[in-house]
């Protein structure tokens, strides 16, 4: 081993590839480092054929080898052809098991025993190559493996699966799909439960369980590997059987351990957490660099972006700037006075006091996801009633709050360096309040997923952000001329408190006097009237509870429990009682809303003596509706199964509506007394599909619609996140002749989502069209509202808020 | 509508369902009757001489105005299938669609002035008669059986049905593998035979004496019922399997039962249109050739 090279890059994938194609071209040694015997090994195991993207496609692509949206044998072929032109270094079956060194001379073991010297190391390992290994007594036999590719492959073998996660059940499920193979599947579950996977896997799974096609072990793990045999642990005790082959389906996870042995730092605890990083990619070790995915960038361009840029960097060109650096710049062109895209950062890091914590390289990501924007004084910057989940921050001038809807004399300051807008990005309602600019003012709208990002990676910025949250919704909620310091001794004894959906916060009859705020989520309140739990109301985010109890000195008169997960501000009633003697004014408030409400109380009461059953029935459509997502939902599909005469129009409206596809599967979902539920979307005000997204495709827009935009990759994570199954994953159909062909020669298809079959036909075979997400937007942008209820022809089908739906209203409507 | 809502231009309920025939608390109601009223009224007032027909000047304005208003109930079919963008709801066609024809009796009726006969006129009348008559079916269908619809499929979705038979059917395929000639030829009876077949009479009836399903579940049954119990018995499999198949064929032959009825009135009611149009073309010439 007599080479020192300059720079060892260890991992081939895109950003890895990427890198050491810049090496080669710019003629530094270097060595690229690959496990396996292939280039790019993440995008070899997709699945054949598969259409990869290329997003954000605002970005451009600066690296060595070429990437643009295409099929995966298209891709690595280009890889494959390209690396080689460039004669890149590539040493294959190389895993490397241990760094030692300092920058200048690193020596990096091999596990074949090769020892590789290097000046400087890229790490670009990904996350995906870790999966987790079987850990019993021969957990390292040759027989088990971690990926299948063709289930078509195995004849007559007894096959043990390991993990019921989607996984594991798509490869259980494929290898007993054929009888004429003859598998004997076996999956194995380490819990009694299948809790990873989805609802759809699961009944596939059991069904064919039933069926005889595969045994399911469930509490059941593995404890010996031998040739030929396994060992389980199962509920009933030792079982050994017969098995010719292990595929192990545990999961992945970050390879945290080994980068740690490496003396580079993460910057949390985290089981998330990405190592931290320079500007130039330096990781906390000098001279080991980390980029790609494991640096906590999974998008293609962004990998082979930065394997160009630190290279660049290494190879001492200070001066580059990063390929985002238009985006920055075009951001930041409207803005007056000229200063460079750093000096902008700088200027809203230093101004604003949430993202002071932050280093250079986050604050860039971060403004990527962020919009800087200059308001003149007096201009208004949102309305009271703008759907809206971003926050705001002022990095310099001031905002005013119009807090009166009414009366726009009533004011209140925020001065630099303050957020607003919170209480949309917490619970993603309404805005509140009207805001202006107060002065010729600079603020930065912080986007929903990078004010969470922020978040999780600065814990002092979401200190500040819950207990300005806090103090304000008070402020809000209560009004009634308070002042925030009014408030000091409520906030010191306020605490926020998760709540699991169905678990009470407060339990009808219990001791307790303090309050409650809805911070997000949404409760019910119960009370046990004749021996029945009755509901009595819906309490959407930014109510409060628990002020009986409190004003009343009396036990807690009703329950109230999270319909789905929720948050609530605790506030301490001692505290509470303080400020209500120090103002009266608030108190008469709150004795007001008391009384209403005990007016609705009794009212049902009352009519639970002459109606029972009408209060039943209510009482149980409220429940139904509420374990069906409405406790989450802002707005949501019904239909009356006793006006529906199961036409399908509703479907084949949204299907003509938006390109082809239907949104909506009418006839299933869930249904009680006739109201039926259909598969659509709920619009959550948290949306599940959001929560991953690599793209960051998923928005809320105008109207509240939650909705999926272009730069969609088919990547399928909404779809498997939806607890109510509503994306589907299709390519768009081809289009189709008019109605009048239709309805006078009998051309196409008619209206309506086409067959398979007829798209499959007519499709253009020079075009290709790539699977992407798809769901209801509440046809956002169509004149009328609406399709699927716009074209019901007898009423059945309406779309409702929950709070419009659930009130004591319907009671009297059908109670008389 | 709210506030909120006017303002974005979006459209949502306040949370009731208000059928077709309710909407906007009957508006089309009382327009249709208002409009027969006025029919019968004018009748009454207006002296025609020498007796109402349809050949005066009063004849011709309830013929136009019936006219019209045929083509115009027409339109729903193209309406419903055309989703273009606008403020419109299909429910409101709906109501109108459904009230405005039944006014059409009214005016029809006064339009022949009470003068029938063997002729092409009388012809259009009695079409469009029977395609009125074909809607009240049409809209009593549509009152009373989503309901029952709705209580039978109980959640389970067409699809999920017909899997569940699909899935039924593989295991009896292979719990028959055991038995012996007679019994296997039982199963396989019930195996090959489309459940559904059968033509409409069958369909709309829900009555199917030859299903082989029942024969083979009735005829194993009286053999399982007389032998002792033994628990790996695999006739005792068979007709349990045979049992949940038949029960799952009743709930899809009647969901498919009230989806025809929901459906074949149609059936008569668009060809009939179509036919009521050139009627009253050949109706409309004849009267203007012989003027």
């Amino acid at each position: 081993m007599s080479t020192k090279y300059r720079i060892a890059i260890i991992g081939s994938g895109p950003a890895g590839l990427s890198a050491a194609s810049r090496a080669a071209v710019l003629g530094l040694t270097h060595v690229l480092l690959e496990k396996t015997d292939h280039l790019s090994d993440t995008i070899y195991k997709y699945q054949k054929g598969k259409h990869v993207m290329a997003t954000p496609s605002q970005l451009i692509l600066r690296s060595d080898v070429d990437f643009g949206a295409g099929k995966r044998e298209f891709i690595l072929d280009t890889w494959d052809s390209q690396t080689g032109d460039h004669k890149v270094n590539v040493r294959y079956h190389s895993e490397v098991k241990a760094i030692e060194g300092e920058r200048g001379s690193f020596n990096l073991q091999l596990t074949d025993g090769a020892v590789i010297e290097a000046e400087t190391v890229i790490l670009a390992i990904g996350t995906q190559g870790n999966p987790n290994l079987m850990r019993c007594d021969g957990g390292g036999l040759p027989h088990i493996q971690y990926t299948l590719d063709d289930p078509g492959a195995y004849i007559d073998e007894h096959i043990a699966v390991i993990g019921a996660g989607d996984a594991g059940i798509e490869n259980a499920l494929g290898l007993a799909a054929d009888p004429e193979q003859r598998n004997t599947v076996t999956i194995v579950n380490r819990n009694a439960e299948f809790t990873t996977a989805k609802d759809a896997n699961i009944k596939a799974l059991l069904a064919a369980r039933d069926s005889g096609r595969v045994i399911v072990r469930t509490g059941t793990t593995p404890t010996l590997v031998e040739p030929g045999f396994i060992t389980y642990d199962t509920p009933d005790g030792e079982a050994k059987v017969k098995c010719d082959r292990v595929i192990a389906r545990m999961g992945s996870a970050p390879p945290r351990k080994f980068i740690e042995s490496c003396g580079v730092e993460f910057t949390s605890e985290d089981r998330v957490a990405f190592p931290k990083l320079s500007p130039s990619f330096e990781s906390t070790k000098q001279g080991i660099y980390v980029i790609g995915a494991l640096a906590g960038y999974p998008l293609i361009k962004h990998c082979m972006n930065q394997g160009y840029d630190v290279v660049e960097f290494i190879n001492g060109n200070n001066a580059l700037k990063p390929a985002d650096e238009p985006i920055l710049e075009a951001k930041f062109k409207d803005l007056p006075g000229r200063k460079s895209v750093e000096e902008w950062l700088e200027f809203l890091r230093s101004n604003i006091t949430i993202l002071n914590g932050l280093t250079p390289l986050q604050m860039r990501e971060f403004m990527l996801d962020s919009e800087a924007r200059f308001y003149r004084s007096g201009e208004t910057i949102f309305e009271r009633n703008d759907p809206g989940s971003s926050l705001f921050s002022i990095a310099s001038g001031s905002v005013e709050v119009l807090i009166d809807a009414h009366d726009a004399t009533k004011i209140v300051p925020i001065n630099t360096g303050s957020i607003f807008g919170e209480v949309g990005l917490i619970s993603g309602r309404r805005r509140g309040a009207t805001i202006r600019a107060g002065e010729d003012s600079i603020c930065v709208e912080i986007s929903r997923t990078a004010a969470l990002k922020l978040q999780s990676s600065v814990p002092a910025a979401k200190r500040a952000i819950e207990r300005i949250a806090t103090e304000r919704q008070l402020l809000q909620l209560f009004g009634s001329g308070l002042v925030s310091s009014d408030l000091t001794e409520v906030l010191d004894n306020s605490e926020i408190q998760t709540v699991s959906a169905g678990k009470p916060v407060i339990t009808e009859g219990d001791e307790g006097d303090d309050m409650f705020i809805i911070r997000q989520g949404s409760m019910i309140v119960e009370r046990k009237i004749a021996g029945k739990q009755v509901f009595l109301s819906y309490l959407p985010a930014g109510s409060y509870v628990g002020e009986m109890a409190l004003i009343g000195n009396t036990r807690r008169t009703a329950t109230v429990k999270a319909a789905v997960k929720s948050e609530v501000i605790k506030l301490d009633g001692t505290a509470f009682k303080a400020l209500l003697e120090m103002k009266p004014e608030l108190l008469a408030r709150i004795k007001s809303d008391m009384a209403s409400r005990q007016d609705l109380n009794a009212f049902i009461e009352a009519k639970k003596d002459s109606f029972s059953s009408v209060v039943d029935m209510y009482s149980n459509v409220a429940n139904f509706l509420v374990e069906n997502g409405m406790g989450e939902a802002t707005d949501v599909l019904l239909i009356d199964e006793s006006l529906c005469v199961g036409c399908d129009n509703c479907e084949k409206a949204c299907a003509d509506s938006h390109e082809g596809l239907s949104r909506l599967d009418r006839e299933a979902g869930r249904t009680y007394a006739h109201l039926h539920v259909p598969t659509s979307c709920r619009h959550c005000e948290h949306p599940h599909c959001m929560a991953d997204c690599p793209p960051n495709a998923i928005h809320r827009g105008p109207d509240g619609e939650v909705f999926i935009d272009d730069t969609c990759i088919g990547c399928g994570n909404c779809q498997r996140n939806c607890p109510y199954g509503v994306i589907r994953m299709e390519a768009e159909p081809p289009k189709k002749p008019g109605l009048l062909s239709w309805m006078l020669l009998g051309m196409g298809p008619g209206p309506g989502e086409p067959s398979k079959k007829w798209s499959y036909k007519n499709a253009d075979p020079n075009v290709e069209k790539p699977k992407k997400a798809i769901k209801c937007d509440m046809c956002s942008g169509i004149d009328g509202g609406p399709a699927c209820v716009r074209a019901c022809p007898t009423g059945a089908a309406i779309r409702v808020s929950p709070e419009k739906f659930l009130t004591v209203a319907k009671l009297e409507g059908e109670g008389g | 509508m709210d506030r909120q809502a006017a303002q974005s231009g979006r459209v949502q309920s306040d949370g009731t369902h208000e059928g077709f025939l309710r909407h906007a608390n009957f508006r089309w109601l009382k327009i249709a009757t208002m409009i027969s009223l006025l029919a019968i009224v004018s009748y009454l007032i207006i002296d025609v001489q020498p007796r109402h027909n349809g050949g005066s000047w009063y004849g011709y304005t309830l013929g136009s105005i019936g006219v019209l208003m045929i083509l115009w109930l027409s339109l729903l079919g193209i309406r419903k299938r055309r989703m273009s963008r606008g403020h419109w709801s299909l429910k409101a066609w709906t109501s109108a669609h459904a009230y405005l024809g039944l006014s059409l009796i009214v005016i029809g009726t006064l339009h022949t002035g009470f003068q029938l006969g063997w002729n092409v006129h009388t012809l259009a009348y009695v079409l469009m008669m029977i395609v009125i008559l074909s809607g009240i079916w049409g809209i009593s269908v549509y009152a009373t059986v989503p309901k029952i619809m709705s209580a039978n499929r109980d959640q389970t979705t067409e699809a999920q049905m017909l899997a569940s038979l699909r899935s039924i059917d593989r295991q009896l395929h292979d719990a028959a593998q055991p038995l012996d000639q007679n019994h296997a030829e039982l199963v396989r009876g019930s195996l090959d035979q489309d459940p559904f077949g059968g033509g409409i009479i069958r369909r709309m009836t829900n009555r199917y004496p030859a299903c082989k399903t029942i024969a083979a579940h009735e005829k194993i049954m009286l053999v399982t019922e007389s032998a002792p119990r033994t628990r790996d018995d695999p006739l005792e499999k068979v007709a349990s399997l045979l049992g949940r198949k038949r029960a799952i064929l009743a709930r899809t032959r009647k969901h498919l039962q009230l989806k025809a009825m929901l459906e074949i009135w149609l059936h008569f009611h668009v060809p009939l249109t179509f036919a009521l149009i050139a009627a009253l073309i050949a109706h409309i010439v004849s009267v203007f050739f012989y003027w």
